[in-house]
């Protein structure tokens, strides 16, 4: 287990190491330069434009830049901005944000995902299966930007007005409440892969031969289903909810704009605009890190779900 | 494929030109043409286009389809107003409701907001085909390449492929938009190609491997055949369906991620039409105006749900498994 856990965080070293070069080579290419855009319209002194420009290394050719930062980046230093504050400072705030955004979107897919998809799996091929299967069709097919603002129209601001002050529409509000709007939105395409991925593996778990002696002992369907069918059917849903977790977090920047959550979607927004390169390679590094972990968690999973895998 | 099925179709197609499939055995022997006709075993392709034509799915979402390359490419057939023309929108006109003038209302600036949704039919399509295209050629050939020859070859693109994978998608196309000072449709279709062909690279190299060690590619190499006739001939027609299937799925969410790109303000920009672009300009007013922005809304989330379906139904016909 340890030496299986080892091997998969050397095996990421590579992973890391070509992200960060490549998010750091894209944002060298960025046109302007960050010391003007810290300035802004003011004209700057070019003394001291030269010692910001030694003090973050501009000068120094590319691969030098990249080696100064990845050196930093290993004594968990992700650097300053250049308004002198820690980058890692800024993150931790966004992270938040961002974490309890991707978390409840993550429990909103998991609980209604799963729950169509068990539903229709059980329901195979009558009505309410195919009525499933429909609207999963239409939901994969909107794209966020269409149910985030229709559910902030309908749910948020048309259901307040009728009285019922359920959701709120924009901002981070001291409760999780704030949440569950952009969380469902920003589940919506999960939520209907993910039942559709339960219908398939359920149907095919309910399908197996440990399955029918289960039901020929004579057990209650209801254990016959949760058990033995559901456990076994678990192992890919696990897989794509680990693998969600990655691509909510980063594919939040949309849902965080309609809902104006300062999450770190919109700080890597604001952040490729004023060029801070720090900003911007740090945020994207720590999606990359937590990509990566998601997936070694998932795979440390399976032993657990299912005991016939064991990792040397 | 890759079950008993699949050497069979594939043995009789790569027997042949793929390209005459249909007609091949009736160009023989024109006399004996019925006889030929039922004794010629079914391709998989002409077996996937029988199945296809009666699925419900497909030819709604066929329908969808043409509907909207046909707007994309005769704008002026569903509409009289050019929305390019300025003199087009009346500012005293601002905001209006649906009426029989304005079929979908008139946006802030006073514009005809059904016009401008035929008309940027035109880039979420062109951005669509383009980008499916490219990354279905980039992603499958080096597939081909990575998976035919193995080793060393086949573990460096692997591994550039995860670097891809662990990149955000959305927050890399903004980044790698960023780049460009003016976006246009050709930085969109970069953008979202250079982050989309590690996908159709994974699935590519997959179905290559599969038919590699199938009975008909041992018969070729044992006969002698090059290298790039064996990938080119026996391998890739083999292996093209799955590509093809997750091609037309993804068409579809390059057109929302367009629309999303253009609406964070780094897709395309003014005056050029995109439904991303109108949500964008329409959110400031929605909630007392919310017509502009459902309407393209609208046509966006159609169109997706067009080629989700065509993917989905072409993958049933494909696949002979989920028969």
């Amino acid at each position: 287990m340890g030496r299986y856990i080892t091997r998969r965080l050397i095996q990421a070293i590579p992973v890391l190491l070509g992200a960060t070069l490549l998010i750091y080579a894209v944002v060298f290419a960025l046109p302007g330069d960050p010391i003007e855009a810290l300035a802004g319209d003011k004209r700057i002194d070019p003394h001291i434009v030269d010692v910001l420009r030694e003090r973050y290394h501009l000068n120094d050719p590319f691969l030098v830049q990249y080696w100064h930062y990845l050196t930093g980046l290993f004594r968990g230093d992700f650097g300053v901005t250049f308004a002198g504050v820690p980058v890692g400072e800024v993150m931790a705030g966004k992270f938040q944000v961002t974490v309890n955004l991707a978390m409840t979107a993550l429990v909103i897919e998991a609980v209604i995902g799963i729950g169509l998809g068990l539903y229709a799996a059980l329901r195979h091929g009558r009505a309410q299966d195919t009525l499933i299967l429909a609207s999963t069709l239409v939901l994969i097919s909107i794209p966020t930007l269409v149910t985030g603002f229709v559910l902030q129209l309908l749910l948020g601001v048309r259901l307040k007005q009728a009285g019922l002050d359920l959701f709120p529409v924009a901002g981070v509000t001291g409760d999780l409440r704030g949440y569950l709007l952009p969380g469902f939105v920003l589940a919506g395409t999960s939520i209907a892969y993910l039942a559709r991925l339960t219908r398939a593996s359920l149907a095919e778990t309910l399908r197996a031969d440990y399955v029918r002696t289960a039901i020929a002992k004579g057990l209650p369907r209801r254990r016959v289903v949760g058990r033995h069918a559901l456990r076994n059917a678990l192992i890919p849903l696990v897989t794509y909810l680990g693998a969600d977790l990655g691509t909510l977090m980063g594919g939040a920047v949309i849902t965080e704009t309609i809902f104006n959550l300062p999450g770190m979607g919109q700080q890597l927004f604001t952040s490729v605009y004023l060029r801070e390169q720090p900003v911007v390679v740090g945020t994207v590094t720590f999606l990359v890190l937590v990509y990566i972990l998601a997936n070694l968690v998932v795979d440390l999973l399976y032993a657990v779900l299912d005991p016939r895998i064991r990792y040397g | 494929m890759g079950d008993s099925p699949a050497p069979a179709t594939g043995h009789a197609r790569h027997a042949r030109r793929p390209s005459r499939f249909r007609s091949s055995g009736s160009s023989r022997g024109s006399g004996r043409r019925g006889r030929a006709q039922e004794i010629r075993p079914a391709s998989l392709w002409s077996d996937a286009w029988q199945d296809l034509r009666g699925r419900p799915l497909f030819v709604g979402a066929a329908f969808i389809i043409i509907v909207f390359l046909a707007m994309s490419a005769f704008p002026r057939l569903f509409t009289s107003v050019n929305p390019f023309d300025a003199a087009t929108c009346q500012l005293s006109d601002a905001r209006q409701g649906v009426s029989g003038l304005h079929w979908f209302g008139t946006d802030n600036l006073g514009c005809d907001v059904y016009a401008r949704v035929v008309y940027g039919a035109r880039n979420s399509v062109v951005i669509g085909v383009t980008t499916t295209v490219a990354t279905a050629l980039f992603g499958g050939l080096l597939g081909l390449v990575a998976g035919f020859t193995g080793g060393a070859v086949d573990t460096l693109f692997s591994r550039i492929t995860e670097i891809f994978f662990a990149i955000p998608s959305v927050l890399g196309a903004l980044l790698i938009l960023s780049v460009f000072r003016t976006g246009n449709v050709w930085t969109v279709v970069l953008a979202l190609a250079v982050l989309a062909w590690p996908m159709t690279f994974r699935i590519a190299r997959a179905a290559v491997i599969t038919a590699k060690s199938q009975d008909y590619v041992l018969a070729a190499v044992g006969l002698g055949a090059s290298a790039p006739r064996i990938m080119f001939r026996h391998i890739l027609p083999n292996a093209v369906a799955p590509v093809i299937v997750v091609a037309t799925i993804n068409l579809g969410t390059f057109v929302a991620a367009e629309a999303g790109l253009s609406f964070l303000g780094v897709g395309l920009n003014s005056p050029d039409i995109s439904w991303g672009l109108m949500i964008a300009d329409a959110r400031r007013r929605f909630l007392e105006a919310p017509g502009p922005l459902l309407f393209p809304a609208l046509f966006l989330s159609l169109t997706v749900l067009a080629f989700i379906m065509l993917g989905d139904a072409v993958r049933d016909a494909l696949d002979p498994k989920l028969r």
